[in-house]
């Protein structure tokens, strides 16, 4: 039953956060629903990307994985051992094997602590190495990831943000981990160091065998860096497959969507494109949707979506590809027009047109 | 030195190093003490405290030299016929007290219990109100709430009243005065450090270092503490006036050290009757009280100015 292949495997993994309410009598009553059981499979030494608007869960997901946060139901098993009730003691031998870069690299290094201490405390805080030899493997780490070995000795204000993200990399990899969580590792960086940091990346993963859980809004940086991709929804995975498979072929209406919205840099090719613009706002995790959770501004929607909600499943002929949609698209299939685009259509000319899906 | 760099040409061409010598491990430490050593208020006041724990220090090499004990009573030369104090003079520089005491010799004595007053019951205060905020802070909830209204409770309580009700059970001494003011001073440090711990455990590097396995204890005070601990200095050099004039208020008020142990306090209370025949007898230990206070508070003040970024452009700003 256990794939060796799988090395986390999410299960039903549920989180939902209390409201803080003004009143003290309604305490308690509203919850956000941030993940919404949600079943993953991340495989040895491949990149799972998941991707998704912000504020869908993606890393509120993230953070269960690597319980930062405890789940409300659902189980994460990571290489056979079931993680998601051991407590933070048991918790410290799989932290070695499972660490995470994260999104703001202004923020995820403390100021008033030098750069060698920062790369320096993975060992410090497993008592691995110490004094000359933990210097030795600081250093060796930074080279790995670009940075000059002599500034050891700098404070996180002395580099660009660039360079942060590198020691950012450079502190998870310091134990030689399984999993490295990335959590939009690029999306604060300039688009010319994302291509730098993402390379990196690349080189250090064929290097240690890793393997990662790529989080991004970024959908070119997403069809860059993964092997698999997910899509998430409102706390839902709506759509999983192989790169190549997701991106020629989108079953889900929000896949489609998101993938319209990503800019062309060929005008020619722009103009021709057909882009789906969808209406409304995402809906507030508090009260989700019935049915779909998609279905309020999905052109394709019917009764059924507004009453049944889809389970992710395989699509019949097409292994490896899930989605969650009653009404899956076919080959080649476009999106109906959505009201929307007839509004914008009366306003402007339409080669004025840009595809708001949101990022 | 070259470098290879995995999957990119060259390092982030943002940032120019300059000379990696100069600038390397300029942390805001060094940063702030740069800044305080071209400030010359700073400068000067740190003279003027060092001057007086030199005093504090060699105080019985004054009384050696004078030749005069603090406690000794000289009524054939320090007091005139009439018994009044004598004024300052070839015998006694600064003077005598109602008693025939050497004032010189006891005000020097006096800097010893002002300075361990002050420095003593903030260092405590600041200690207990660094774990009290630090504790109250990190971990919210029901801990939060009793140790914040506890702070909240101390900060609104009459301190004068307190402290004269509990010395009065318990007996004045040094010890209690300073156990006294370390109780009605470690609240607001305690508030300030609290205050900060919370902005500060919603940072992107606290979750950084729990996902590396960091304990509770060493997110503490390996990662916050550090980051606290600018305001908790400007605080510390501030809190040691006002303990020194806490002290001072205490001993006036004869709840402090107890008599016949010289104190600026205690002087300047057996000194309201007499200002009228002896000013000196007023002046010169108001004066040291003055001047102390004055030298802490100012440095107090340039340190603050030195933590803070925005103040001297000189320095490249922090953070």
């Amino acid at each position: 039953m256990s794939d060796p292949e799988v090395l986390v495997r999410v299960r039903d993994v549920t989180k939902h956060f209390p409201v803080r309410s003004s009143s003290i009598f309604r305490r308690g009553s509203e919850q956000v629903h941030a993940v919404d059981q949600v079943t993953l499979d991340i495989r040895r030494g491949e990149t799972l990307g998941l991707v998704g608007e912000t504020g869908c869960g993606k890393s509120t997901l993230a953070r269960c994985i690597t319980r930062l946060l405890e789940l409300t139901s659902g189980s994460v098993v990571f290489d056979g051992e079931d993680i998601s009730g051991l407590s933070r003691r048991q918790l410290r031998p799989v932290r070695r094997r499972m660490q995470m870069i994260f999104q703001d690299p202004y923020g995820s290094l403390n100021p008033r602590r030098r750069v060698g201490s920062i790369i320096g405390d993975p060992y410090a805080i497993h008592d691995i190495a110490e004094g000359e030899d933990r210097k030795a493997k600081v250093q060796h780490l930074m080279e790995l990831v670009g940075l000059n070995p002599e500034h050891f000795n700098r404070f996180p204000a002395e580099f660009s943000g660039g360079q942060r993200q590198r020691i950012g990399v450079a502190r998870a990899l310091a134990l030689q981990p399984d999993l490295i969580v990335c959590d939009e590792p690029v999306s604060a960086l300039d688009v010319s160091i994302q291509a730098q940091v993402v390379n990196l990346l690349a080189d250090l993963q064929g290097e240690f065998e890793l393997t990662y859980l790529f989080i991004a809004h970024d959908l070119s940086v997403i069809r860059h860096v993964s092997d698999r991709v997910a899509v998430m929804y409102l706390g839902r995975i709506v759509e999983e497959s192989g790169r190549e498979d997701l991106f020629a072929r989108p079953r889900h209406p929000y896949t489609k969507a998101l993938m319209s919205a990503v800019p062309v840099a060929d005008p020619d090719l722009a103009d021709s494109r057909k882009r789906t613009v969808l209406g409304g706002d995402v809906p507030s995790p508090i009260n989700p949707p019935p049915g779909c959770r998609f279905h309020p501004r999905c052109p394709k929607a019917q009764d059924r979506c507004r009453v049944e909600e889809p389970q992710l499943g395989v699509i019949p002929g097409d292994t490896g590809h899930r989605v969650a949609c009653h009404f899956p698209l076919a080959d080649g299939e476009e999106l109906p027009v959505t009201a929307a685009e007839v509004a914008i259509a009366k306003l402007i000319p339409v080669s004025e047109t840009t595809g708001e899906t949101g990022r | 030195m070259k470098l290879k760099i995995p999957g990119t040409g060259s390092p982030d061409p943002t940032v120019d190093d300059g000379d990696p010598a100069e600038i390397q491990g300029r942390g805001p430490w060094q940063l702030a003490w740069a800044r305080l050593r071209h400030d010359r208020v700073a400068v000067i006041s740190g003279i003027t405290i060092v001057g007086i724990v030199l005093v504090a220090i060699f105080a019985p090499v004054v009384a050696h030299l004078t030749g005069h004990s603090p406690f000794t009573q000289y009524r054939t030369t320090g007091l005139s016929p009439e018994g009044i104090p004598v004024g300052p003079g070839r015998n006694f520089l600064l003077g005598t007290d109602s008693l025939g005491r050497d004032i010189l010799v006891r005000v020097c004595y006096g800097t010893r219990i002002s300075l361990l007053a002050g420095v003593v019951a903030s260092s405590l205060a600041v200690a207990v109100g660094v774990v009290v905020g630090l504790t109250a802070g990190f971990f919210g909830g029901a801990v939060d709430t009793v140790l914040a209204r506890t702070m909240d409770a101390v900060l609104s309580l009459p301190y004068l009243v307190l402290a004269i009700a509990l010395i009065s059970v318990v007996g004045p001494s040094l010890l209690v005065s300073i156990a006294v003011i370390a109780f009605f001073s470690f609240s607001s440090v305690g508030r300030i450090v609290r205050g900060q711990v919370l902005s500060i455990k919603e940072k992107e590097f606290i979750e950084a270092a729990r996902s590396l396995g960091a304990g509770n204890l060493r997110i503490m005070f390996v990662d916050i503490l550090p980051n606290v601990l600018a305001p908790v200095i400007v605080y510390l050099t501030l809190l040691v006036p006002a303990s020194i004039v806490f002290e001072a208020t205490l001993s006036f008020l004869g709840l402090g050290v107890v008599p016949p142990t010289p104190s600026w306090g205690g002087m300047l209370s057996e000194s309201t009757a007499w200002y009228q025949v002896a000013w000196w007898y007023v002046l010169v230990p108001g004066l040291g009280l003055l001047v102390t206070t004055l030298a802490f508070n100012l440095l107090g003040d340039s340190v603050r100015d030195a933590f803070d970024p925005r103040y001297n452009r000189l320095f490249v700003s922090e953070s």
